[in-house]
């Protein structure tokens, strides 16, 4: 396989964005990262999607934001994996590139998920969970993590007040992430207060949903440097994906999190380097729940016990283990299937020293890890400044 | 209103009905093709009692659409006592008389509308707790 760089990136900010359409919106995002990488003519283009099938009725969305963006003849399609289809868009890139496939690859990740309205909006977030024997009967993507959050306080004791550690943590980063839709910092008690939505699971443990498109764009180290790019460039040393059962209830241990912990060891593996020796980790916190579990699942806590790495000040960006550096999905806004794409958006800024007041000294390599559901499938990506 | 849909599950929401891996004797609901356990292909029909007890719960309270009138409610995942985990709304009891361990048995109630007035009404099972014989 090739090595393959990152050599440009582009993010719009994420929230309810209803003066923008689907298409002008990836549009955005896709500009932005061209330009970042010295305009730079992409043979093919991959798009993390997830609702616009539903909320925009609207698919073949690589046609569409390929040919609205003037990107004639190339490749196009989506690649869709529920909220994790962001990382699978991104390693769908990467493999064209690393195989020589293409020389080029744009990766677009795009929600929006304000084209729909209401109860609406929960009907659909419920495609991606099994429509069967899940859906059907009610559950919804936060009663999924209300269901694991209520089994991991009876099984491992930990208090109740202690998943405040993660929103608490992502809504200070995103005050200094221009793109974020919450620049507000929120406190202990403000979490302790808030309504619940999935009990135990309350509003602040569950990242907004919202719109947002983000953007890299994939070649060789040799393209890049013909191109002139005078930023630095990102290699990427390691991606994995791996799928868990569809449905919770089909698991021996729903707190195992498998695919995360799969997905982290194939990547790292990938890269010959272990999940300890990075410098910063973009776990999924669509719910706080699972920031804990997949800390727990990289290995950086054993199980039960990753709450605690939340109370002593470990995974603040001058910690031991910085994680959700610019806010995280619940500081940042939670664009579910641009999500993936958001975190390597801003893994990059880290390494490349580009993440202003929330710059982790001397980053040089960089974990991502992107959910669909409970971990029903996760991306791994292990980036490395070059 | 996905009418084949849900006839095509009726014997699941209605009775329960799963499977049993003619292999390896492994309990299978809701059906699969290939059994979990032993990888080969599980065929075979198993009525489970419908009995079992409370592993997680949650109480739903921002519910999707066809689940408005139903709001708030609990959600759980019950563990069947022959072994296999299922998702189901409980009925009949409080919320905060739901506990972790709690033993509970399969009743048939509705389940959802699919809003307009000619929209069909979807059946299915929930637990409630054991009740005292």
């Amino acid at each position: 396989m090739r090595d393959v760089v990152i050599a440009g990136i582009g993010q719009t900010r994420v929230g309810e964005l209803w003066d923008i359409s689907l298409r002008s919106l990836a549009y955005q995002a896709m500009k932005a990262a061209r330009q970042d990488a010295n305009g730079l003519t992409p043979d093919a283009l991959y798009v993390g999607n997830y609702l616009a099938i539903v909320t925009s009725h609207q698919s073949n969305l690589g046609t569409l934001l390929a040919d609205n963006a003037g990107l004639t003849g190339v490749e196009a399609f989506t690649c869709e994996a529920g909220q994790a289809s962001g990382g699978a868009a991104f390693q769908m890139g990467f493999m064209a590139v690393a195989s020589g496939y293409v020389e080029a690859a744009l990766v677009v990740g795009v929600e929006k998920y304000t084209d729909a309205i209401g109860s609406q909006q929960e009907a659909a977030l419920a495609i991606s969970m099994d429509a069967d024997y899940e859906a059907m009967v009610g559950l919804t993507l936060a009663a999924q993590a209300g269901l694991l959050m209520q089994r991991y306080l009876h099984q491992h004791g930990a208090p109740r007040s202690a998943f405040g550690a993660f929103p608490v943590l992502a809504h200070a980063n995103a005050v200094n992430n221009p793109f974020a839709m919450y620049r507000r910092a929120i406190d202990q008690q403000t979490y302790e207060k808030a309504t619940p939505v999935a009990e135990p699971l309350n509003l602040y443990d569950q990242a907004s949903y919202a719109d947002g498109a983000a953007a890299v764009l994939l070649t060789t180290p040799e393209r890049a440097l013909q191109a002139g790019i005078s930023h630095p460039l990102v290699r990427v040393r390691g991606s994995a994906g791996v799928i868990d059962t569809l449905a919770l209830h089909d698991r021996p241990d729903p707190l195992a999190f498998d695919a995360a912990r799969y997905a982290v060891q194939r990547a790292c593996e990938m890269g010959g380097v272990a999940p300890g020796e990075v410098d910063l980790f973009e776990p999924d916190d669509a719910f706080s729940i699972y920031a804990v579990l997949g800390l727990e699942a990289a290995g950086f806590a054993e199980s039960g016990e990753g709450w605690r790495l939340g109370q002593n000040g470990d995974l603040r960006l001058n910690g031991r283990l910085p994680i959700l550096t610019m806010g995280g999905s619940k500081g940042r806004g939670n664009p579910l299937g641009a999500a993936g794409v958001y975190q390597i958006v801003e893994a990059v800024q880290q390494l490349r020293g580009e993440a202003g007041a929330n710059q982790v000294a001397d980053a040089k390599m960089a974990l991502t890890l992107n959910l669909g559901g409970p971990a029903s499938s996760a991306f791994a990506h292990l980036l490395e400044r070059v | 209103m996905e009418i084949p849909r849900h006839w095509r599950l009726k014997k699941q929401r209605y009775s329960l009905q799963g499977e049993i891996c003619p292999h390896c004797e492994g309990k299978i609901f809701p059906p699969r093709d290939v059994c979990p356990h032993c990888g080969n292909d599980a065929r075979t029909t198993f009525t489970f009692s419908g009995r079992g007890k409370i592993y997680s719960f949650t109480h739903v309270t921002e519910a999707p659409a066809g689940f408005e009138e139903t709001a708030p409610y609990t959600v759980a995942l019950v563990q069947l006592e022959e072994g296999p985990v299922v998702t189901a709304q409980l009925t009949d009891v409080q919320a905060d008389e739901v506990e972790i361990g709690m033993p509970v048995e399969m009743v048939t109630r509705k389940i959802r509308s699919d809003g307009d007035e000619r929209g069909i009404i979807i059946y299915g099972y929930k637990f409630r707790p054991v009740m005292q014989h």
